[in-house]
């Protein structure tokens, strides 16, 4: 029996004196995958969902162009519309938002720039075929339609 | 008087760092949005000059393959209704690889794939003459009033046709294939060896005016 009441005697304290650094670790791989969004979506967006998903390489050439209807329909009434950066734009502005996007970046990498269009799942064909007849026009023909993974049976 | 603080202990009470920490920590997880860029990757054609007509390209009609989605979101495909897409991805593989007419060239493309695509082949003189470039098409044509959504569909599926047939070419999974990123030479090489010959010809229509503003 007393064998038993020497063993209770032991501390039972588990030492936390770690557990700032494991949260600091964890707190650090937060902050670097962390992108701050720099701009406000204007437009509603349900990602459309597709199984053939390819990863783009080069973060730095795509730019990103968001199509649908907005939020504020008081605002900018219930047609689909075209966010680029953080304003909504008419299809007749594409073409210069693209040269602008071009002359970000270097020269050699000018025409390898990819457009995004995240659209959202409601919009129909006809604004889509707009934009990319606009693209056509200031020859910015790779385009990545942005959709998440959905599982193949 | 001076003694007395020298002897207090100097250490700073680090017992909340911890909650310090979890607050920031709950504050990046809440704001962090995983930036994904992954999505279908269509080519535009170039644009045309105004001036010019648009060349004219001479296909047989057995060398197209047609899907028509309308307004309402039905598919008809190469003449016929079809419900959902669950198919259509098979379809557009037994129309590529179909090899009805195959010249020289093609004879030796078909020559070098493996057995299980070979198979595939009917040699329906109706169908497709070979998936070469001058040989079958996919065209999706689409009206206005076409959901994006649907339209994503078909383009999804028609790629699943090419990209199933590049990565049984070289002996991966479509999902391999497509995550090869051809950064170094052993993943470009293959990548080329996986479409060498069989270019993805998919034609996207200008969409007509019906069903849409």
């Amino acid at each position: 029996m007393s064998k038993f009441k020497k063993k209770t005697g032991t501390s039972e304290n588990i030492p936390t004196s770690a557990l700032p650094d494991i949260i600091f670790m964890l707190l650090f791989f937060f902050m670097v995958t962390t992108v701050l969004r720099e701009q406000e979506i204007l437009v509603e967006q349900k990602i459309p969902q597709a199984t053939q998903l390819q990863k783009l390489e080069k973060k730095s050439l795509i730019s990103y162009l968001y199509v649908g209807k907005p939020k504020n329909t008081a605002l900018y009434g219930s047609e689909p519309r075209i966010q680029a950066n953080d304003v909504l734009i008419t299809t007749n502005d594409i073409v210069l938002w693209v040269n602008q996007e071009k002359d970000q970046l270097s020269e050699v990498e000018r025409d390898q720039i990819t457009i995004s269009m995240k659209a959202d799942r409601d919009v129909k064909m006809g604004p889509i075929s707009d934009v990319q007849f606009e693209l056509r026009e200031a020859d910015a023909r790779k385009l990545l339609y942005a959709a998440v993974g959905r599982v193949q049976n | 008087m001076a003694r007395k603080k020298g002897r207090m202990s100097q250490e700073v009470n680090a017992g909340s760092m911890a909650d310090i920490a979890f607050l920031l920590l709950i504050f990046f997880l809440v704001t962090t949005t995983i930036a994904s860029d992954k999505g279908i990757l269509n080519f535009l054609p170039p644009k045309q000059d105004p001036n010019q007509p648009p060349p004219e390209i001479l296909l047989n009609e057995r060398n197209i393959f047609n899907i028509l989605v309308n307004a309402n979101d039905q598919l008809l495909v190469e003449g016929e209704y079809m419900d959902n897409t669950n198919t259509l991805a098979e379809e557009v593989k037994k129309f590529l690889l179909n090899f009805g007419a195959p010249d020289e060239e093609a004879v030796a493309l078909f020559n070098s794939l493996p057995a299980s695509l070979r198979e595939k082949a009917q040699r329906d003189p109706s169908s497709s003459d070979h998936p070469m470039s001058g040989g079958a098409v996919v065209s999706i044509k689409t009206n206005r009033g076409t959901s994006y959504e649907t339209y994503l569909e078909v383009l999804d599926q028609v790629k699943r046709a090419y990209f199933e047939i590049y990565a049984e070419r070289v002996g991966l999974t479509a999902d391999q294939y497509r995550a090869l990123t051809g950064r170094n030479p052993a993943e470009k090489e293959l990548q080329d060896r996986g479409k060498e010959g069989i270019p993805m010809a998919i034609s996207i229509a200008e969409p007509d005016k019906i069903g849409g503003n």
